[in-house]
């Protein structure tokens, strides 16, 4: 047997790292970050230091117990950090660190690879000093760095409120949170939320902390555009009864939620299926975890379930690797957790309403808009070829025409857009309009890479010392 | 020219010695590229097909968006790569080699 490998160290690959390892399997765990934690459990990098407590507050715990658990099993495990999974064929994974390439048999296989911001293009998104909602708070977490001094969180998220407490706890001035969502559907989605009371009452507590700071706070508005020359100065913005507004700063950040890193998934032929509530294409697994052929998948890179989910369905997930192994499994009592898992999603499926995708901002984006941000292509540019005689009814063949999501990101960024913009201009469903299949190489890797100490490397003057 | 980020927590790490385009700049045993760059500049680098300015996106190494020259020719993800002393960060592509 040759074990099982983990991709990624974040909450649900070292939760199911922790229940394979207590049953005596081998197993591997390979991460892009430099230590363990992933996005959410971000560890301050050497040199920083800032008060864990003050920062995170009630997820302090949470934090200090995962890298508790991580410690543990560090040197039980055959960890692989700043490691790129770059591809999968033939039970393999193949991995480049620092340059050097490498794979990785496996028996069982199980993807964590989390999630990202979920964001839409918005006029001059791509502007220094715009940046994703997550993105600030982990340069925050990491780094001990604000994107900005005078910074507006805007989109539609939970974070939102979160990430605005915390950089105004770090000494930025919050100029304003603009969420796009009205009010009305967030007290519409209040059933659902309160599948998990505590993490709705601390939501309600970030809202009401920024109000009482005399941040200004708007919800149902309209994003018109981020302004500036050389770097983003303003964002213009339609309040909810539609007036105009404007508000000067020298840093964006925002998000419209979380959306699952797929391409790992699809490379390894997990199928795909439409999720009506976050109109995307997610991958297809049993209530543990199993995607057929000793493929799992847990955590945020399955479903958004936040964290405290990504935990649960990780050990699930490894619950259901011991079964398929014969490996009676010892203290874990799967129905309670099926059932938590269950709550946790019915309380992201009420997040998804309170905290809404906002199609129609998509739908009526201007032509100029640069929807492809890697390669730089406009709304404008999707809409004509789409229009076109035999034009491309689906994603993958408007982006074979037009480059939109053939850039570094691999559409990361502008897919789900892309997909909007395509129903749209077709008058059919979303779900017909496809989904970006994921390629290896999933990330950018060197044109010439040679396994460590190989002539190859040599030749090129490449030291074989890790990195 | 002022930097993007701001430094909330000062670093108690050494310093190191690097250049942007040539010019030397302070940074951290510990900070990323792009955390250094964008602590002295307002950019990192120029986008390959526009002649916009970016300064990376989504900080977490999804985007691609902050990949920089360096003077020996080979290029780094800035989010996700550590400065060294002596690091010269190109946000051009360099001249090469007849």
């Amino acid at each position: 047997m040759t074990g099982v490998a983990i991709v990624g160290a974040g909450p649900a690959g070292i939760a199911a790292a922790d229940a394979l390892v207590a049953h005596g399997v081998a197993v591997t765990v390979i991460d892009e970050g430099r230590e363990a934690g992933g996005q959410i459990y971000r560890r301050a990098r050497e040199g920083i230091r800032f008060d864990v407590d003050a920062l995170l507050g009630a997820d302090a715990a949470n934090y200090r117990g995962f890298h508790q658990t991580f410690a543990r099993l560090r040197d039980r495990v055959d960890y692989r950090p700043q490691t790129l999974v770059w591809g999968i064929a033939d039970r393999r994974l193949h991995t480049l660190r620092a340059g050097k390439a490498g794979n990785v048999a496996f028996d069982a296989l199980i993807l964590a690879t989390g999630a990202t911001d979920r964001v839409l293009p918005i006029p001059g998104w791509t502007l220094p000093g715009v940046f994703t909602l997550g993105g600030a708070q982990v340069l925050l977490k990491e780094h001990g760095c604000l994107i900005g001094r005078r910074v507006v969180f805007c989109g539609s998220s939970p974070l939102l409120y979160l990430a605005a407490k915390q950089y105004r706890a770090m000494g930025a001035e919050i100029v304003a949170v603009l969420d796009t969502t009205p009010l009305a559907a967030k007290i519409g989605a209040a059933p659902d939320l309160l599948a998990a009371p505590q993490t709705f009452v601390r939501g309600l507590g970030y809202m009401n902390a920024l109000w009482r700071a005399n941040v200004q706070l708007h919800h149902g508005v309209k994003l018109a555009a981020f302004e500036g020359a050389g770097g983003v100065e303003r964002v213009r913005f339609r309040d909810r009864s539609g007036r105009e507004g404007t508000v000067a700063c020298d840093a964006v950040a925002y998000g419209f939620g979380l959306k699952p890193e797929t391409q790992l998934a699809d490379l390894a032929g997990i199928e795909f299926r439409y999720d009506a509530i976050f109109r995307q294409w997610l991958p297809h697994a049993d209530g543990e975890g199993r995607c057929g052929s000793g493929v799992y998948i847990a955590g945020d890179g399955a479903t958004i379930g936040g964290a405290q989910a990504a935990a649960l369905t990780g050990e699930l997930a490894a619950c259901a690797v011991l079964e398929d192994f014969n490996i009676k499994i010892d203290g874990v009592v799967r129905p309670v957790m099926r059932r938590k898992v269950a709550r946790l999603r019915r309380f992201q499926r009420g997040l998804a309403r309170a905290f809404a995708w906002p199609v129609d901002a998509i739908r009526g984006l201007d032509d100029s808009t640069m929807v492809c941000r890697c390669e730089g292509v406009t709304a404008g540019e999707l809409r004509a070829s789409i229009g076109a005689d035999f034009g491309p009814t689906e994603v993958n063949r408007l982006k074979a025409i037009t480059r939109c999501g053939m850039g570094r990101c691999q559409g990361r960024f502008c897919g789900l857009a892309a997909a909007e913009l395509t129903a749209h201009a077709m008058n059919t469903p979303l779900s017909t309009a496809g989904r970006l299949r994921g390629q290896a190489p999933v990330k950018p890797i060197p044109l010439a890479i040679s396994p460590a100490g190989s002539a190859a490397a040599a030749a090129r003057g490449e030291t074989s010392a890790p990195a | 020219m002022t930097g993007r980020l701001v430094r909330a927590v000062a670093p108690d790490a050494p310093s190191v010695r690097i250049r942007i385009d040539g010019e030397e700049v302070t940074a951290y045993v510990g900070d990323s590229v792009l955390v250094a760059v964008l602590a002295a500049r307002s950019a990192l680098r120029r986008h390959e097909f526009s002649s916009e300015m970016r300064a990376g996106f989504c900080l977490m190494g999804a985007c691609q968006d902050c990949w920089v020259w360096l003077d020996d020719y080979s290029r780094v993800r800035a989010c996700t790569t550590t400065v060294a002393d002596g690091m010269h960060v190109l946000t051009r592509p360099p001249d090469f080699p007849a």
